[in-house]
């Protein structure tokens, strides 16, 4: 009888009777595994063959993807709009950039086995103490998920406590994400100021600088996305997730009915943050350096431009949004230069205006057309609809 | 005062003060409702009424006297959805139901117990839950729409859904802001049917502006003016008393 526990499937299901995020994960794990077999054991010569540059191209999108869906997680679900996301995802960067600074040993241009090269520079004497630990790879992995997770807990619980919600909320996150920028500028804080941290040798005892370490990062990058993709699936297809759209909707009512809302924010940002911290952390690696630059509010800003454009709300939009304005980054910065920003604003514009669900959403928006263009016709000619019109 | 009134009232005001930038919305409230009883509330625009459910709900902090439930618990210290749990449910003025989600979900939503993140990330609905839900479903006549989603429903069925709602809740008080607004004349019948219907397990307080619904809600009367309670007794009694005349039926 009851249509609200027949709806209730299985996630697996559930995913396979969802068209575009069935294709768009099989297209994704599928990749994940073709992609690396055309690079390394495809010869150059073939048509097949992929080139490596383009193996670390998609392995940073993959890191991108799985950003923007920790974005779409707290703003799609929970209207909680975060323009700080950058930060975490620097910070889990920053995270494994330290540990793969630390097993460049003696290495460095200054040959120190106990200091990285920009504290020789600064004539340090030893290790900071929160250096500590991170020559082990399982430690700066742990820091990767536990520092961003932390810093979304402890600014959630105030701000969520304090009740600061929609654009003052989204201030200041801009604001956090920004005085972690100029805090990591510093020399005298530890991680190496405005250069950040680069010249990284090796993880893991591989070096980075071969196809198969960049296949490897492109590969367990995939598996990220579709990991993180099934998190959040299993969050928002939960009865937490109807909570989370409750308190999008109708915070007050859901207030009314018992729930404490601040603590559901609380969850959901912290696991946010915490997937964000996994894709930095898988970013630094593939493109061998991490600076203050990645906690930039446009970088925040600009995911949010990503989750827009492929559909708020559907955890696939943003991954589809994330590869395709990459993409298009990656085309027009080399082809036209000074118009990308322009071509990123109007894209956001175009977003908002024409397409409010994003890429995902377009579909209904061709749904709505055509039940206006009904209305249209059945007002113009409304004898022709007399008979056995079903109103829409 | 009565301490005896205090312990035999589900909810008991006491001295309640309020105000907004000096202007005083409840000036020394006193009031008190009885267990299992159905109670309205009227008064002109800025009579306080809504301030008052604001209070109780822990909205609005009072700036002095007590709010009493169930004849030890004080309202004041806690915050909404505290004072939700110990079993009061709101009905806001204008129908305030999740919009994006089923008819379904909305009463899922609202069912009593687990509301802590990490229980409902593994919830699963049992089957005397859903019995419950039904049930609901049936005395708020939204079977058949169980599975619209709630932003497609009607004025009056979105008030009945609401209603519904907080029935899930399992409240021991319900407090129900304008319940018949934008009825058609059916529907507010039916609507007080419903709230006297609900009146028989659980005590309910309704604000309200239109008489023919107090008159077929047949209950006593509160009438607030500027903050407090200017007269109290049954319909006939109120409407006949010369203060509440010149204050609100007057005009």
């Amino acid at each position: 009888m009851s249509i609200g526990t027949l709806s209730r499937k299985p996630m697996i299901m559930r995913i396979l009777d969802d068209r575009v995020a069935k294709s768009v994960l099989g297209i994704i794990i599928v990749s994940a595994f073709l992609i690396p077999i055309l690079n390394l054991w495809v010869p150059e010569s073939s048509p097949l063959h992929v080139p490596s540059y383009l193996v670390a191209l998609f392995g940073k999108y993959m890191t991108y993807a799985l950003l923007a869906l920790s974005v779409d997680l707290v703003w799609g679900y929970c209207g909680i709009l975060s323009l700080g996301h950058g930060a975490f995802f620097a910070l889990g960067g920053y995270a494994i950039g330290m540990h793969m600074m630390r097993q460049i040993g003696d290495r460095g241009v200054y040959g120190n086995p106990e200091l990285p090269d920009f504290m020789v520079f600064l004539n340090w004497q030893e290790l900071p103490w929160y250096w500590y630990g991170f020559d082990n790879f399982g430690f700066a992995v742990l820091m990767a998920i536990v520092v961003p997770g932390l810093l979304a807990f402890i600014f959630g619980w105030f701000a969520f406590r304090s009740r600061v919600t929609g654009v003052y909320l989204s201030i200041i996150t801009q604001a956090m994400t920004y005085a972690l920028l100029l805090a990591f500028f510093r020399n005298d804080m530890g991680f190496g100021g405005n250069n950040g941290l680069t010249d990284f040798k090796d993880i893991l005892g591989f070096s980075l600088q071969t196809d198969g370490m960049r296949a490897s990062l492109f590969f367990l990058s995939s598996v990220a996305v579709v990991g993180g993709y099934l998190i959040c699936r299993m969050i928002v297809d939960s009865r937490l997730g109807r909570v989370l759209v409750a308190i999008r909707d109708s915070e007050s009512r859901a207030r009314f009915l018992g729930y404490r809302v601040e603590y559901f924010k609380l969850f959901v940002f912290t696991v946010s943050a915490i997937l964000a911290g996994v894709a930095g952390a898988l970013y630094v690696p593939q493109v061998g350096i991490i600076n203050p630059s990645e906690f930039a509010p446009a970088n925040s800003i600009e995911i949010v431009i990503w989750v827009a454009l492929g559909g708020r709300g559907t955890l696939i939009g943003p991954i589809i949004g994330a590869i395709a304005v990459n993409y298009g980054k990656t085309y027009f910065t080399g082809a036209f230069p000074e118009a990308w920003l322009f071509m990123l604003g109007g894209l956001f514009i175009t977003a908002t205006l024409f397409l409010p669900k994003g890429i995902v959403g377009t579909k209904s928006i061709i749904d709505a057309f055509e039940r206006n263009r009904l209305k249209l016709a059945k007002f113009l000619r409304p004898y022709d609809y007399v008979e056995g019109g079903d109103g829409r | 005062m009565n301490a005896s009134q205090a312990v035999n009232s589900i909810l008991y005001l006491d001295g309640v003060s309020v105000s907004f930038d000096g202007f005083k919305a409840l000036n020394n409230l006193s009031l008190y409702v009885n267990e299992g009883e159905l109670r309205a509330i009227i008064g002109p625009n800025g009579a306080g009424k809504t301030t008052m459910m604001d209070v109780i709900t822990g909205k609005t902090r009072p700036d002095s006297g007590q709010v009493i439930f169930n004849g030890d618990v004080d309202l004041t210290q806690l915050d909404e959805a505290a004072i939700a749990n110990l079993g009061i449910g709101r009905k806001f003025q204008k129908p305030t139901v999740f919009e994006n989600q089923t008819v379904f979900d909305n009463l899922e939503l609202a069912l009593a117990g687990n509301r802590r993140p990490h229980e409902s990330l593994f919830f699963k609905l049992q089957s005397e839950q859903m019995d419950r839900i039904n049930e609901t479903l049936i005395s708020t006549s939204l079977s058949e729409h169980q599975g619209r989603i709630a932003g497609d429903l009607s004025h009056g069925q979105k008030q009945w859904l609401e209603i519904g709602m907080l029935l899930m809740q399992e409240p021991d008080l319900l407090l129900v802001d304008e319940p018949a607004a934008g009825m058609t004349d059916e529907e507010t019948e039916n609507t007080a049917r419903l709230l006297k219907d609900i009146a028989k397990t659980r005590s309910v307080v309704v604000v309200e502006h239109d008489m023919e619904f107090i008159k077929a809600l047949d209950c006593r009367v509160n009438v607030l003016h500027e903050g407090s309670v200017l007269a109290e007794g049954s319909l006939e009694k109120v409407q006949a008393n010369e203060q509440v005349i010149e204050v609100y039926l007057g005009r």
